[in-house]
């Protein structure tokens, strides 16, 4: 397990927790990220402060604090 | 909160009884949240009328479709896009409040089929508010199109509601919906089929027994739905019990489920608990009626590898930016000439036409130039337009706020304030609604304070006259695009000041929704060219023909009739044609310095003073505070007024010989800077409560502009301009 934020580019898994609180986590559940969703790490800029994850066909952008909160149990695509 | 119609058959309601000669009335909510193709769908449907309004008290756009059909007439309102009830950003503020507390008969429900699961989350939190309701599993095509499909049959099954498939893309079972509204208007309402865990709906019964002993709740249906929502800690609700006798009792029993239920199911709140009893409904049910195939790379995913590279993203966003301005200039000033030429040709005609006199005057050098100053920039403003809205609906926007997060957030803003930043070229009116995305209300303030710096297409016209003007033409696509950027720029530098100085606090989360590349409607991006340009000559054909009345009006009285005369004999006395041509352009100059403007202009001209304006151009700046367009009308007229001696035919050249290119710089710095148009002054002042705020507002871009503006002469005039 571990947050979004130290996997790389094209890392697959599924989410085993969300530290977020709400109204945060309302919001990345009801776009698809909640515990058990498959999720993919699709991109992140440059500087790693904006991520891009993608859950069951929704494509989420969300800044790198919002990214740390989310735990993630890889399964592949993972360096 | 009202439940009317519900319990009889469909001829309740607001209709009443006996009306069968009558239309009968049914009033449609159209909610699914954002991008799944609500407005798609309304706008495909057979003979449908239209309507744009406001919803009540607020700013957010409400789209309405009437539709006649069987005797009846349905009035379909399109919510603004809403992902939970658990509502988030202000606009879902808006559909939430719709849902709750207006009168309507019936609920379509809009889903994305891409994306059902997470979808039908949001479907099955309508269906706990009791109301007959119609689900639209929409973008059909896309679905089919990777082999994959929904089978309506079992969903309806399961769920226990209508369900209809639609593609709104190709005209695809849009019309059947309306079949089914009237079919279900006059159903009985189908008994719910949603039920939770044992546990909780034990917890649900406990608290529907209490809120019967209010008389607001004896229907069992309107008790369940508060009951749910007071476990989804929906704090509209809890509002509303709050000031109920029975609220005491109600908030220990709640108290204590609360704690049993999170207990029982490990949970930090009954919120979670009821999201993942939703979250688990919807997997099984996509899981028996939707077939997807594994799924392959997308064209997203093949965009988004280039558009959104770390490092190659932003170059291309630059690049996408600098195009769009270069081709607003380029292909916007190929129309111009001919506007223009027409434009000249009615003025003439007009003076062939009419006797001399006021009226003559009044349309041939009061409105009929002005309103072409500003009709020759209807092609910049569409182009611009076209533009922005074609970033927006093809999903780009949104990948622009992904990349530029980063940098905004450095200013104290957050990517998705990019949105309304980039509208704020097109108009600043719809700008400051689309900052209510922003949930975070410092956010909010601080995006629209500086939001009036994002040059809108209305002063397009005047960068483009002054360019023309005072530029080389090589140039001129460069010089709009610095422009822009400078007062993107500027806005961040402010936004950064604010932010430092009178807003402390981090800057709200940013998650946001990457909708899929889509290529965009031609249809949907006509109309809104259309109704753009509909609502630009509607403008110029009454406000700013209205204002250069005005402003004609007020140059050519008083008229002296002394000074006149005595400049009539001199003429007649002179027998050189040359000497003739002079005094006449003195006589005009003269009267126009005497007029009522002309006071008016003496009188503020010392505010202009240091930035090298005369009073001319001090009153088309102050004029500008109508609508930027004014600027340009008002100078026309004030020039061609001034200006008998026709060797200097256009406004262009008249502008070079009255005009310093320093004080002319420095208008461009003025009208980028200082408070934008009435409108959106008053859209502003809808939007933000606050009166310090208000003020604050009112003042400081015009302080602003002005330093700024003083800065910029000062440094040209060193450096030898
Ligand atoms: N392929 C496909 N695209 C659609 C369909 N319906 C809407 N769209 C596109 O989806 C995008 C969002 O549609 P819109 O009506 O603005 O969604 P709204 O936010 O729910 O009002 C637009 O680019 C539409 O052209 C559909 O049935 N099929
Ligand atoms: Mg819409």
């Amino acid at each position: 397990m571990k947050p979004l934020t130290e996997c790389t580019i094209g890392c697959e898994g599924r989410i085993v927790k969300i530290k977020a609180k709400d109204p945060i986590k309302g919001r990345l559940f009801s776009l698809g990220l909640a515990k058990g969703s498959e999720i993919k790490i699709l991109d992140h800029t440059l500087a790693k402060q904006t991520w891009e994850v993608e859950s069951d066909g929704t494509k989420i952008a969300l800044r790198e604090e919002e990214a740390a909160s989310v735990f993630m149990e890889p399964v592949g695509g993972c360096e | 909160m009202r439940y009317g119609s519900c319990e009889t058959d469909g001829s309740g309601g607001r209709n009443g009884s006996g009306a069968d000669q009558k239309v009968k009335k049914i009033r449609v909510a159209l909610a699914g949240q954002p991008n799944v193709g609500k407005s798609s769908i309304i706008n495909s449907m057979t003979g449908a009328r239209l309507h744009v309004g406001n919803f009540s008290g607020v700013t957010v756009e409400k789209k309405e479709v009437f539709i006649e059909r069987d005797g009846y007439e349905i009035e379909i309102v399109d919510l603004p896009g809403i992902y939970s009830l658990n509502a988030y950003t202000p606009e879902e503020q808006v559909a939430k409040k719709f849902l709750y507390n207006e009168d309507y008969d019936l609920i379509i429900n809009v889903a994305d089929a891409n994306t059902l699961s997470r979808n039908l989350i949001f479907t099955f939190q309508l269906m706990d508010i009791q109301k007959k309701m119609i689900l639209v599993v929409n973008m059909i095509d896309e679905v089919e199109k990777q082999g994959g499909m929904v089978d309506r049959e079992k969903l309806e099954e399961l769920l226990g509601i209508p369900v209809v498939l639609t593609s709104a893309k190709e005209h695809r079972g849009v019309d059947e919906i309306v079949d089914h509204i009237i079919e279900v208007y006059k159903s009985r309402k189908p008994k719910n089929k949603l039920f939770y865990d044992e546990r909780i709906e034990e917890q649900i019964g406990k608290l529907v027994k209490v809120l019967h002993k209010s008389p607001h709740f004896k229907d069992p249906d309107e008790a369940r739905f508060i009951a749910i929502r007071l476990l989804d800690r929906d704090e509209e609700i809890y509002k509303i019990i709050h000031d109920l006798p029975i609220f005491i009792e109600l908030h220990e029993m709640l108290g204590q489920i609360y704690r049993e239920l999170e207990m029982e199911f490990d949970e930090e709140s009954t919120s979670d608990i009821l999201s993942d009893e939703r979250y688990a409904m919807a997997k099984a049910l996509v899981l028996k009626a939707l077939k997807k195939p594994p799924k392959k790379l997308t064209v997203t995913d093949r965009l988004d590898r280039l558009l959104i590279h770390p490092i190659l993203g932003l170059p291309i966003f630059l690049f996408f930016m600098w195009l769009l301005f270069q081709v607003t200039f380029e292909v916007g000033s190929i129309p111009m000439d001919w506007i223009d030429a027409a434009f000249t040709e009615i003025s003439n005609t007009v003076k062939a036409v009419l006797p001399d006199g006021p009226i003559q005057s009044v349309l041939a050098d009061g409105i009929i130039p002005a309103v072409g100053s500003v009709i020759m920039f209807l092609p910049n403003i569409l182009i611009l337009f076209l533009g922005i809205n074609l970033l927006e609906q093809t999903g780009y926007m949104a990948r622009a706020a992904f990349l530029l997060d980063g940098f905004m957030k450095k200013f104290g803003l957050q990517g998705k304030a990019f949105i309304p930043l980039v509208s704020g070229f097109g108009c600043t009116v719809p700008a400051y609604m689309a900052a209510r995305t922003l949930k975070n209300p410092k956010d909010r303030i601080i995006t629209m304070l500086v939001l009036g710096f994002m040059s809108c297409s209305a002063r397009l016209p005047v960068y483009v006259l002054l360019i023309g003007a005072f530029f080389p033409t090589s140039h001129a696509g460069n010089i709009l695009f610095i422009i822009y950027i400078s007062g993107a720029i500027l806005g961040l530098i402010v936004a950064k000041v604010l932010r430092t100085l009178l807003f402390k606090g981090e800057p709200e989360p940013f998650v946001m929704e990457m909708p899929p590349y889509r290529f965009p409607s031609m249809k949907a991006l006509g109309v809104e060219l259309w109704i753009k340009a509909k609502l630009f000559l509607k403008k110029a054909g009454t406000f700013i023909a209205g204002a250069s009345m005005i402003i004609w009006f007020l140059s050519s009285y008083p008229h002296d009739s002394r000074l006149a005369q005595s400049y009539e004999t001199r003429i007649e006395a002179t027998v050189d044609e040359a000497k003739k041509m002079e005094l006449q352009g003195e006589l005009a100059a003269k009267e126009l310095e005497n007029s009522y403007l002309g006071t008016i202009g003496k009188t503020i001209e010392p505010i202009f003073e240091p930035l090298g304006f005369d009073w001319r151009v001090s009153v088309a700046t102050i004029a500008g505070l109508a609508a930027k367009e004014v600027v340009v009308s008002t100078l026309a007229t004030l020039y061609a007024v001034g200006d008998a001696d026709e060797k200097s035919n256009t406004l262009i050249e008249r502008l070079r010989e009255n005009i310093s290119f320093k004080a002319a710089v420095a208008l461009i710095v003025i009208i980028m800077i200082y408070s934008p148009c009435i409108a959106a002054m008053s859209t502003f002042w809808a939007e933000v409560p606050q009166w310090a705020w208000r003020g604050f507002y009112l003042v400081y871009p015009n302080v602003l502009a002005w330093l700024a503006a003083f800065g910029v002469y000062t440094l040209l005039g060193a450096l030898g301009y």
